[in-house]
């Protein structure tokens, strides 16, 4: 299937889960995806014979700034060989997204390593601790707003 | 599992145990740690910790003031597969500014990157002998990864972090005995593959250590999107070279190859070790073709003067050495980078960690891990 008859497919199942879309013109055909409805539309993307996106490539956290955080998930089918893109975009200041790891297992680290680094919090997620980071660590350093800490156990950070 | 507790062991419960394996452990090929949860010599649960080498190379890119200068820090990311990093991002980057690289440089870069991968994977085999107590193997892989890394020396200068793939093009033409020098090189290594697989491969101890050990299936493997020789290992026949094909490597004739079973069951540490064996094979049959072929040409005329991609996304995707290595590059119209994200495979392959080792002993949990074949610098990132 092409991105032009993924979308169409989207459309007719969750005819109000999808805020913009992109398919015609971009490298990366994506469609955006209201934050609490994410899950039930990878489950479908999953399930369905046609779609049949078995295999998340990637799973990204954003920071879009002006307070807009985001995760950008990047589906492939093994089957069927087409590539889909997902996104969706919440506030900074309550960046709630429901995990999709009960879809995907690949998405338990993914999503652990965007709450790392975007402070974005994964409901439903199994085990959301820091990824990458000390677990004492504090802020978010991939947020473009980021201020590094003076002293981290008595060690100056900033060199 | 069933088949190593007994029922009369299973009465007689022992203490659980935790140990901790690293972070300064040979065995975990880097600064890894493993929580590993025992029941006497039983692992019931591993918890991979990593994060001892990151040093947050996304947040540099951004820092960048032109996407050029970011090749350098991809090249840190797998050290030992620095090659097929660079072309991963460069690829990204190509794709988004529109540029159509020379032929010459195409098959530069494929004879590189396999070269690379034979690189690589003759210290992901060599380790996992050492791993588990062959010492010789070791020995006469790296004797003929010298003459890789020479090849390399010579072409760009840098035996380990190359920045030799730039944005269009390359650093440096071949030197002229560029061509003698990879056939001589791939002469002798066919050799050392016979013998290598004489002496590992289908040595009775090491089938012993990893037939029937750790087996991923091929359903799991594909939920827990692992890629290269892990899922290859599990019999899925998937590889991106052939599957999201990018570059020239339709010309070549060349096979994907599959774990099948052949010591135990589909998707063992055998099956994911024997994948590799036989990768390199496929590879020195790339080269071998390629080398043959390389056509006159500039291969820096393709370089542009000035990097600013429109805004847009992209996200790119290679098969390096240890799977599916992504890039996911957002352009906000501006000369750096708005947000890199390296999709590492390794990082990907250690995930699925935990769900192959319980059940097994200790001394198993080595052989696994060896057979994920994982680099902490591309983990960390």
């Amino acid at each position: 299937m092409n991105a032009i008859q993924i979308l169409e497919k989207l459309k007719s199942k969750f005819p109000d889960a999808i805020l913009d879309a992109k398919v015609e013109g971009v490298i990366e055909p994506y469609a955006k995806i209201k934050p609490e409805l994410i899950k039930e539309v990878c489950q479908f993307m999953r399930d369905d014979e046609e779609l049949n996106f078995d295999y998340l490539m990637c799973l990204s956290g954003m920071d879009y700034g002006k307070g807009v955080l985001g995760v950008v998930y990047n589906l492939n089918s093994i089957k069927h060989k087409h590539k889909f893109t997902l996104k969706v975009e919440v506030a900074s200041d309550a960046p709630n997204v429901p995990s999709i790891e009960s879809i995907w297992k690949t998405a338990n680290w993914h999503e652990r390593e965007a709450y790392d680094m975007f402070g974005i919090i994964f409901i439903d997620h199994p085990d959301l601790r820091r990824m990458l980071l000390p677990d004492d660590w504090e802020g978010h350093p991939l947020r473009k707003d980021y201020q590094v800490q003076e002293f981290y156990h008595g060690m100056k950070v900033p060199y | 599992m069933e088949a190593i507790i007994t029922k009369k062991e299973r009465d007689l419960k022992t203490e659980e145990m935790v140990v901790q394996m690293g972070p300064q452990h040979p065995s975990t090929h880097g600064v890894l740690r493993l929580e590993v949860t025992t029941e006497g010599e039983v692992v019931t649960d591993v918890k991979p910790i990593i994060g001892y080498l990151h040093r947050c190379f996304e947040k540099h890119c951004e820092q960048m003031t032109n996407y050029q200068q970011v090749i350098p820090y991809v090249d840190r990311m797998d050290y030992v597969a620095a090659m097929a990093m660079e072309w991963s991002y460069v690829l990204g980057m190509e794709r988004m500014l529109g540029i159509q690289v020379p032929e010459r440089v195409e098959y530069i870069r494929v004879i590189m990157a396999e070269l690379q991968r034979i690189a690589s994977h003759i210290i992901a085999i060599g380790t996992y002998g050492l791993d588990l107590g062959a010492f010789t193997p070791f020995l006469y892989l790296f004797r003929d990864r010298e003459l890789i890394l020479d090849i390399f020396e010579r072409t760009c200068g840098a035996r380990l972090l190359y920045n030799y793939f730039w944005i269009g093009g390359l650093s440096h033409d071949i030197p002229p005995e560029f061509v003698d020098k990879v056939r001589e090189f791939v002469k002798q290594f066919k050799k050392t593959i016979v013998e290598v697989n004489n002496l590992l491969s289908y040595n009775e101890i090491f089938i012993k250590r990893t037939a029937n050990v750790g087996i991923l299936p091929a359903d799991v493997a594909i939920n827990y999107a692992t890629s290269g020789p892990v899922l290859r290992g599990s019999g899925v026949k998937w590889d991106l070279r052939r599957d999201d094909p990018y570059s020239i490597y339709d010309r070549f004739d060349w096979e994907v190859q599959v774990g099948k079973g052949e010591m135990g069951t589909v998707g063992d540490c055998w099956d994911r070790y024997m994948v590799r064996c036989r990768e390199m094979e496929q590879s020195l049959k790339i080269i071998e073709q390629a080398v043959e072929q390389i056509p006159p040409g500039d291969v820096q005329s393709a370089i542009p003067k000035r990097i600013r991609p429109n805004p847009g996304e992209i996200y790119v995707r290679t098969e390096a050495p240890r799977g599916e290595l992504g890039f996911y590059i957002v352009s906000d119209g501006t000369n750096s980078p708005y947000r890199v994200k390296g999709r590492s495979s390794c990082f990907v392959n250690l995930s699925v960690l935990p769900e192959i080792s319980r059940g097994y002993m200790i001394a198993d949990l080595i052989a696994i891990l060896g057979s994920i074949d994982i680099v902490l610098g591309e983990i960390d990132r």
